[in-house]
């Protein structure tokens, strides 16, 4: 090992890295996602997508839901240092792999051909809820529903059939069975 | 029709409720309205700085002092950025500050204004919370919130930004003193259990050692009335991180100094060797635990903190008590009380042997130096200091660098909050307008600014705010014409390429002194030094004392870069004897 020339320790052995869903209730209010995407950004966590809205407009509650990847140390940090932000009310962790919890992105698939093409764009989504938004004689906009892997998939598998714009959301998550996360 | 009230006079009407007595600020445009209602409100006195960040670094010199929050008043732009490096600097050591900072008109928020900034934005990552005021009507509640989020749980540094045009709009004011106080974030989650458990481990220790810091400052001083209780009653040894000297009295023999990279030799081995580490109040800084990997190895380990988000955020603990560090201790000793527990008898046979080992590290005397008779060396300048102002209560604050750890080591602290120091941030310039912000929380005290001559020049201006309100502060320079840090780490890691740490070009200190209207004196041998800080103690005026030190020294003890506690590099007599050459350099 070359000799540290730094008055900072080295950097040691890191543990796995996971994935986690987290989703933080917070008061709606002007700069709360800068607050909540600042300590993201300014402690060096990574967020793979985000989604944000009002859930509750009587108690001006937002919710936002963090896919995030780090090392167990780094998502016990997360969770402590959002639950720290004076807007926050309450944060849920959940793995991703996670039995018990449901998470779906949703997209948008503009395709345009003919209708023998559009059809068999169609028939391909079919596994994730296709619904057609708009067609017109030489498009259509496909709406589904999905996890982020098989969204990947399908708009990987698309482009053949004349897939020509993507959009989508970040996950949302909800735990299953008759309890709420507290 | 109830009376209405403008936002300025609203702000005031707050402040007089929060028992707000000093203001540190500097007046400008976006501000005008609320400096024009300073007139009314006799019973809070506003000190003007000379540049906004010493304001900042004087309302955290009062209010480390004093344990009430400081507040700070800024205009708009300039001033705003001005006061960020003393936001970050109080949100790294905890300090509680209230910053108001004036805006543009509402109106011409977002259009690039003159002095417009976006204030928020910026100290959104150096405050604990912030609120830019849109409605005259929030802002009694966010005044109130800003006192609460500031001085509870961990404390921290707020920010209320108000547009120029709140300030002149009229509202309702009724008294919040009756209102259901607002939820307080952190509540005390300890339970009985938890402290069962570290009474058991503590039972169980051979070589258990108290590793406290600022939490116990932070916590009031009925917290270090505790501790004391505490350690008395358990004999175990106690260590402390810079921030929290003076919690303990640092000439009790039970003390082990200071611990971290300059910290003593007894207690880095201490904390390497221990099988029991009680953190209370600290932070595991990368200062204290050098690598982590080799950090305290064999120990059990418990932290004490009021933030939940401390614990396990560098070192995994065996046992996490959140709460504040009063409560925590109070519940311990009480514990330990009714059980019956004399540890410090009970335990005195198996913890005795412990001691022993840390009598044998204490022969080494690590903080031992080369003093001289021809030269001024910087320790022994501290060591006369400590010992001509120690018969009375004295307040020490410092700058960044060799001198503040050479402070730290040799200045020995009796009661908390008499030592103020930038640790987190490490902010050269701190000292200087934190003594100021001492001096008129303590008016009777002597309060003298352990300083380099480095560090002062960043905030010298404020001198002249010691002057405009007769703060007969001291600031004791140890003049060695280098940054002596960044030296000593060149002289230590960068083959002693002494890269533009060198300070050409100088000021004569004493007549800078004269030029400002306050007394310069300058110590150049060691025969005159007593006599010369007798002098500087005497005057009742702020002073510069130019001490001219040596040049070459270097602080130690040191943990070098990457290496565990117990591997300290000792002070030259050790080194001589030890011979570290060719291999054994590299490593430093």
């Amino acid at each position: 090992m070359p000799k540290s020339k730094s008055a900072y320790s080295t950097p040691t052995k890191v543990s796995k890295l996971e994935t986690h869903i987290i989703v933080v209730w917070v008061d709606n209010e002007a700069s709360v996602l800068s607050r909540v995407v600042g300590l993201f950004s300014g402690r060096g966590y990574n967020i793979e997508s985000l989604a944000v809205a009002e859930v509750d407009q009587k108690n001006n509650l937002s919710r936002i839901t963090i896919v995030t990847t780090g090392t167990p140390e780094v998502i016990e940090q997360i969770v402590l240092q959002l639950k720290k932000l004076v807007p926050v009310h309450k944060v849920g962790n959940f793995k991703r792999e996670d039995k018990n919890v449901i998470f779906k992105e949703m997209a948008l698939f503009k395709v345009v051909g003919n209708s023998a093409k559009i059809n068999k764009a169609l028939n391909a989504c079919k596994k994730f809820n296709p619904v057609i938004l708009d067609q017109t004689k030489k498009s259509a906009v496909i709406q589904i529903t999905a996890l982020r892997r098989e969204i990947d998939k399908m708009a990987k598998n698309l482009k053949s059939h004349g897939l020509i714009s993507v959009s989508r959301t970040g996950a949302v998550a909800m735990t299953r069975g008759a309890e709420i996360f507290n | 029709m109830p009376k209405l009230y403008t936002g300025a006079e609203i702000l005031f009407k707050c402040l007089e409720e929060q028992k707000v007595n000093h203001i540190f600020g500097y007046p400008g445009g976006a501000v005008l309205p609320i400096y024009d209602e300073l007139k009314n409100h006799s019973s809070i006195k506003h000190i003007l700085v000379r540049h906004e960040q010493g304001a900042g670094h004087a309302a955290e010199g009062y209010a480390r002092s004093s344990g009430k929050p400081g507040v700070v008043l800024v205009t708009s732009g300039p001033g705003a950025t001005n006061v960020v490096t003393a936001l970050t600097d109080a949100y790294m050591d905890s300090v509680p500050l209230v910053c108001i900072s004036g805006q543009v008109p509402t109106h011409l928020i977002g259009t690039d204004a003159f002095q417009e900034c976006d204030t928020t934005g910026i100290t959104r990552p150096c405050t604990k919370h912030n609120w830019l005021v849109k409605d005259i009507k929030d802002l009694q509640k966010i005044m109130y919130e800003a006192f609460e989020v500031a001085t509870t749980g961990r404390p921290g540094p707020v920010l209320v930004d108000i547009p120029k045009d709140i300030q002149f709009a009229k509202t309702k004011y009724v008294s919040l003193k009756k209102e259901k106080k607002i939820e307080i974030k952190n509540k005390n989650r300890f339970n009985q259990k938890d402290i069962d458990q570290l009474i058991e481990l503590m039972n169980k220790a051979s070589k258990p050692i108290f590793y406290t810091g600022g939490g116990v400052v932070n916590s009031g001083p009925k917290a270090s009335e505790l501790l004391r209780e505490l350690v008395a009653l358990t004999g175990f040894p106690i260590t402390s991180t810079l921030q929290g000297l003076g919690s303990y009295p640092g000439d009790d023999n039970q003390f082990l100094g200071m611990l971290g990279m300059h910290g003593t030799y007894e207690a880095n081995n201490a904390m390497h060797d221990c099988d029991l580490l009680i953190n209370i109040g600290a932070r595991f800084d990368d200062r204290i635990t050098g690598k982590i990997d080799e950090f305290s190895p064999k120990s059990k380990k418990v932290h004490i903190d009021i933030d939940p988000s401390s614990i396990n955020k560098i070192i995994k603990v065996d046992l996490a008590i959140v709460g504040d560090v009063t409560d925590v201790i109070k519940s311990t000793t009480k514990t330990l009380k009714k059980k019956n527990l004399n540890l410090e008898k009970s335990n005195k046979q198996k913890i005795s042997k412990w001691w022993q080992q840390i009598q044998k590290w204490r022969t080494k005397q690590s903080l031992n130096f080369v003093n001289s008779d021809t030269i001024i060396k910087p320790q022994h300048a501290v060591q006369r200091l400590y010992e001509l102002t120690k018969k009375q209560d004295t307040f020490i604050t410092t700058e960044v660098g060799q001198h503040q750890m050479w402070a730290a080591q040799h200045y020995k602290f009796n009661k908390p909050n008499r030592w103020m120091t930038s640790g987190g941030l490490g902010t050269m310039g701190y000292g200087l307008p934190a003594a100021i912000g001492v001096q008129v929380a303590n008016p009777t005290k002597l309060v003298v600014d352990i300083a380099g001559e480095a560090s002062i020049l960043m905030t010298m201006q404020e001198i002249s705010t010691a002057i405009q309100y007769n703060l007969p502060i001291k600031i004791f320079i140890l003049n060695n014409q280098y940054m002596g840090m960044v030296r000593q780490w060149q002289e230590l890691l960068h083959e002693k390429n002494y890269s533009e740490s060198y300070s050409e070009a100088l000021p004569d200190f004493v007549k800078l002194a004269e030029a400002y209207g306050c007394v310069g004196i300058r110590a150049e041998h060691p025969d005159e030094l007593d006599e010369k800080i007798e002098e500087m103690i005497n005057v009742d005026k702020p002073v510069i004392f130019d001490c001219h030190v040596d040049q070459a020294e270097n602080c130690f003890p040191m943990i070098p870069s990457g290496k565990p506690h117990n591997q300290m590099l000792l002070g030259p007599k050790d080194q001589e004897e030890n011979k570290i050459t060719g291999k054994g350099k590299a490593l430093v």
